[in-house]
């Protein structure tokens, strides 16, 4: 079984043309990158303004909820037919599902932090604005990255499985290898699909680091007890 | 003709409906014994972590690592790890099974974190041994952690059982693809509608077991004083 996923990834036939490895990744990455900013775009400015004014919370964390409980397969499943295009429907299937993680994230960063530390920007005579931009987000950025490592797990998985609806990229290596029983394309698809989320989340763990500033930082190792070299 | 009267069309057979009814009772199997299963093992592996700090940091890696594979791919990796044939229902069963440990690993050491020293101080002092100890005061009191990380569990694994209608295991993942292969509508609504219903009463249920799980939580914030 090892020797036939070797001999698969030593094939150059898997490595070229348009169903060749590095095709299938591009398109992954793309269906992800596009749904992840359009998501962006949707959660982030709601989550702050709920977060912010304190106005919906309740109504927007219970429809988060029922969106996550959302079956991908059947969602993408119901848009296809509606659209029956197989982009179309699956960029809006993976940005419905990629929406809740951002903004619960986003709710919840600003929720968490300090009412102590905002009244104290009030008091030194920050403006609203001033108060979100200088002091909610930069402190609530660690649960907003959270909530969009947490978007991009979901997107890579779940473009996967669009595979089933005819869209491109690594999930076709998994579908078309389970309908001709070809285990070792079923296998070097999954393989492909994981490594891509590790890497993808690595990445975010490493952006975390280069964004949270060094306070916020400080701050959480403190009130958790770790140490963190200053 | 509308989509309701399709709707209606559909749900009159008692055929489709007969189908349904045994869908949504595989869903309830396929989605509820990995739960269980998971609970038990991250208590398991919660143990261990609370204990032995070199434990807890493989632990914390290895469940972040499990949690990060996609769906379908574990799915299919499954029958070559443990030998099942790739279209038993067992291999779903052992992939929701992993995503749920992985997912309350963290939440069952955080709870165990969270118990108050001079809580477990006071049950050595009236003589508890270690195993009683565990089980009777540091379970108990890890109780509404864990719930909450129990209830995102069995909303994620009722959600992703569908999943495993392409690899050819039951639930109502099944009137996905037989609505998709037939382009129907009415199977895919029934399935989306049930597993929303379905998530939502076990998601009651759960809380109902937590509330009867800890009733100092009920009776004010009287009971356990955090120092």
């Amino acid at each position: 079984m090892i020797t036939d996923l070797f001999d698969w990834f030593g094939d150059p036939a898997h490595w070229s043309g348009p169903d060749g490895v590095p095709q299938r990744l591009l398109e992954h990455l793309g269906y992800t990158a596009l749904s992840l900013v359009i998501a962006l775009v949707i959660a982030v400015p709601l989550g702050l303004f709920v977060g912010h004014t304190g106005r919906g919370g309740v109504a927007l964390v219970s429809a988060g909820n029922a969106i996550r409980a959302l079956p991908t397969l059947g969602l993408v499943t119901f848009l296809f037919l509606l659209f029956t295009e197989s982009v179309t429907s699956t960029i809006i299937g993976l940005v419905v599902l990629a929406v809740p993680p951002i903004l619960a994230g986003t709710y919840a960063g600003l929720q968490a932090t300090d009412h102590g530390v905002v009244d104290a920007a009030q008091g030194i005579g920050m403006t609203g604005w001033q108060r979100l931009w200088k002091v909610e987000v930069p402190i609530s950025l660690p649960l907003v990255l959270g909530g969009i490592r947490n978007a991009v797990l979901q997107l890579v998985a779940t473009a996967a499985v669009a595979a089933y609806v005819g869209l491109g990229g690594l999930g076709r290596f998994l579908l078309d290898g389970l309908a001709i029983l070809d285990y070792a394309q079923v296998i070097a698809g999954a393989l492909l699909t994981t490594l891509l989320a590790i890497v993808l989340d690595v990445l975010f763990a490493l952006l975390n680091r280069a964004l949270v500033p060094k306070g916020v930082r400080l701050a959480t190792a403190a009130a958790t007890g770790k140490k963190v070299a200053a | 003709m509308s989509f309701f009267d399709e709707l209606g069309r559909y749900l009159s057979s008692g055929n489709n409906r007969a189908g349904i009814l045994s869908d949504l009772g595989d869903h309830v199997y396929l989605a509820l014994l990995p739960l269980v299963l998971g609970i038990v093992l991250a208590i398991a592996a919660g143990w261990l972590g609370h204990r032995w700090q070199p434990a807890r940091s493989v632990l914390m890696v290895l469940a972040n690592l499990l949690y990060t594979i996609p769906s379908l791919a574990l799915f299919v990796v499954i029958p070559g790890l443990i030998g099942s044939k790739i279209l038993d229902s067992i291999n779903v069963v052992v992939a929701l099974t992993i995503y749920t440990t992985a997912l309350l690993v963290r939440p069952v050491l955080d709870a165990l974190d969270a118990v108050p020293p001079s809580v477990i101080a006071a049950a050595t002092a009236v003589g508890y041994k270690p195993v009683r100890k565990f089980f009777a005061v540091e379970l108990p009191l890890s109780v509404p952690v864990l719930a909450a990380g129990v209830r995102v569990a069995s909303v994620s694994n009722i959600s992703l059982v569908s999943v495993g209608a392409l690899i050819g295991t039951g639930g109502l993942g099944v009137l996905f693809t037989d609505g998709f292969q037939r382009e129907y509508f009415s199977p895919i609504v029934v399935g989306i509608v049930l597993t929303l219903v379905l998530a939502l009463v076990v998601d009651l249920i759960l809380v109902g077991i937590r509330n009867l799980l800890t009733p100092w939580e009920r009776a004010g914030n009287t009971g356990v004083a955090v120092a």
